[in-house]
């Protein structure tokens, strides 16, 4: 009986770590998720002038450009070392084993993030129309990694 | 001895006999044909059809990301490979050129790959292609897709084979297949007004949603009662999601189909950007149509 239970909690002590790492917090992946979250603060901003569900006001939405330009350029490369993809971390993150297989061109979407944000940034405080213009550019980039780097829900 | 052997061959062939009847490959009714032949086609209305039936998914070249001018995803040079249970699907090139694409084939040849999944040579294609999807389009958007398509530019791109392990590579059985999983019924019996209807017709007829978003079982067919309730992505990791989402709206459906925005601005990834691709691309009463189907088929804040 009791080397029953010893062995029952010894299993059992053996299992936990195989559950925690989808708990457990990793630095890289939250900081990624933090970054989307403020991606989309400011999107929305942009996005509801844009879909007409806020009235345009030029200085709000040159603040959210701004900041979507800033967010572009926060050194966030760091945020994305090996072994933080979906496969090593299943669900704790939707980032594919792609992006770490084709990392140039994971870079070079970045830059055309990075891009997008400063084409914004002049837009969107001129007046809507020019905002309305430069939404589909936006949303394109961050779909650029999207489509290819995330996975399905 | 002798009379068992016989009679074992002879369950034989009919078996066979009744294979060879139940796998053969449709043809086009003569309703149909009549219709084809006197549709007076019209390319720019066979556009607003090329891009609700979502083609460039699927036909245009790997690589070529939804984000790309709109001339590059008209280029149908085929490639792009699809995983499956059951093996590797690659896209074909479909584009006009003679001996590479389809450009020698008739608008009847057209159309009995689309509505019914034959070739012109009377082969079965593999249900990778939605044509259990384009099984409810009219002949009237077939005729009209057609005079567009006859526009677009011919590439000579070779396709390439499928990558399928036996007995998958036998088309012939598609045939079973087929009887199990073609029908022109909707899925939605009832459409209660002509929104709902033209949307039913968007989704259940052109746009193939339900070929990621609905279930299939275990044969790959549509489970027709879970109609657009997601499950595992069958091409990958992750989950394909129940449409509508939970708490959307209709102008949040709309406004996601044109910019690929949801309503809390994350932006549209995976196979669903080039779908966002085609249906941006539609008008904007067609994605409203969409939206007010998808809401009268499943009320999403009660899911």
């Amino acid at each position: 009986m009791h080397r029953t239970l010893t062995a029952l909690l010894a299993t059992a002590f053996l299992a936990l770590p195989s559950v925690a790492p989808a708990q457990d917090a990793n630095p890289n992946v939250t900081a990624r998720k933090a970054m989307m979250g403020l991606y989309a603060y400011n999107l929305g901003v942009l996005g509801g002038m844009a879909q007409g569900q806020m009235p345009y006001d030029a200085d709000l939405a040159r603040s959210a450009a701004t900041s979507l330009f800033h967010l572009s350029r926060s050194g966030s490369a760091r945020m994305w070392p090996a072994g933080t993809d979906a496969t090593a971390m299943p669900g704790a993150t939707r980032a594919l084993p792609a992006i770490w297989e084709n990392m140039p061109d994971f870079g070079a979407r970045a830059g055309a993030l990075a891009a997008a944000t400063e084409a914004m940034m002049a837009a969107a405080g001129t007046d809507l129309a020019s905002l309305q213009g430069a939404m589909a550019g936006l949303g394109g980039a961050c779909g650029g990694c999207h489509q290819t780097y995330r996975m399905a829900q | 001895m002798r009379r068992l052997a016989a009679a074992i061959v002879g369950a034989g062939l009919v078996g066979l006999a009744g294979f060879w009847v139940l796998t053969r490959p449709a043809e086009l009714s003569a309703a149909t044909l009549t219709l084809l032949a006197s549709h007076p086609a019209d390319a720019a209305r066979g556009e607003a059809v090329f891009w609700a039936a979502g083609c460039a998914s699927c036909h245009a070249a790997p690589g070529v990301a939804a984000s790309a001018p709109v001339d590059q995803r008209l280029i149908l040079a085929g490639g792009r490979r699809f995983a499956s249970p059951f093996g590797t699907f690659t896209a074909p090139n479909v584009s006009m050129h003679p001996t590479a694409g389809i450009g020698t084939w008739t608008l009847a040849q057209f159309a009995r790959a689309l509505l019914l999944g034959v070739s012109p040579e009377g082969a079965h294609y593999y249900p990778a292609f939605p044509y259990t999807t384009y099984a409810h389009a009219t002949a009237t958007d077939v005729a009209d897709l057609w005079a567009f398509w006859q526009g677009l530019p011919a590439v000579d791109t070779p396709s390439q084979p499928h990558d399928l392990g036996f007995p998958f590579t036998l088309r012939r059985g598609l045939g079973l297949w087929k009887l199990l999983n073609l029908s022109d019924e909707f899925v939605m019996t009832e459409a209660s007004d002509p929104v709902i209807e033209r949307g039913r017709y968007l989704v259940e007829a052109l746009g193939h949603c339900g070929e990621c978003h609905t279930p299939r079982d275990a044969l790959g067919g549509l489970q027709r009662d879970n109609w657009l309730a997601g499950g595992p992505n069958p091409a990958g990791q992750g989950r394909i999601p129940t449409v509508p989402p939970q708490g959307w709206g209709a102008s949040d459906i709309a406004n996601y189909l044109q910019s690929g925005f949801t309503p809390s601005f994350d932006v549209v990834g995976g196979e669903m950007a080039d779908v966002v691709a085609n249906i941006g691309r539609i008008a904007p009463e067609d994605r409203a149509a969409i939206a007010a189907y998808l809401l009268a088929l499943r009320s999403s804040p009660s899911l």
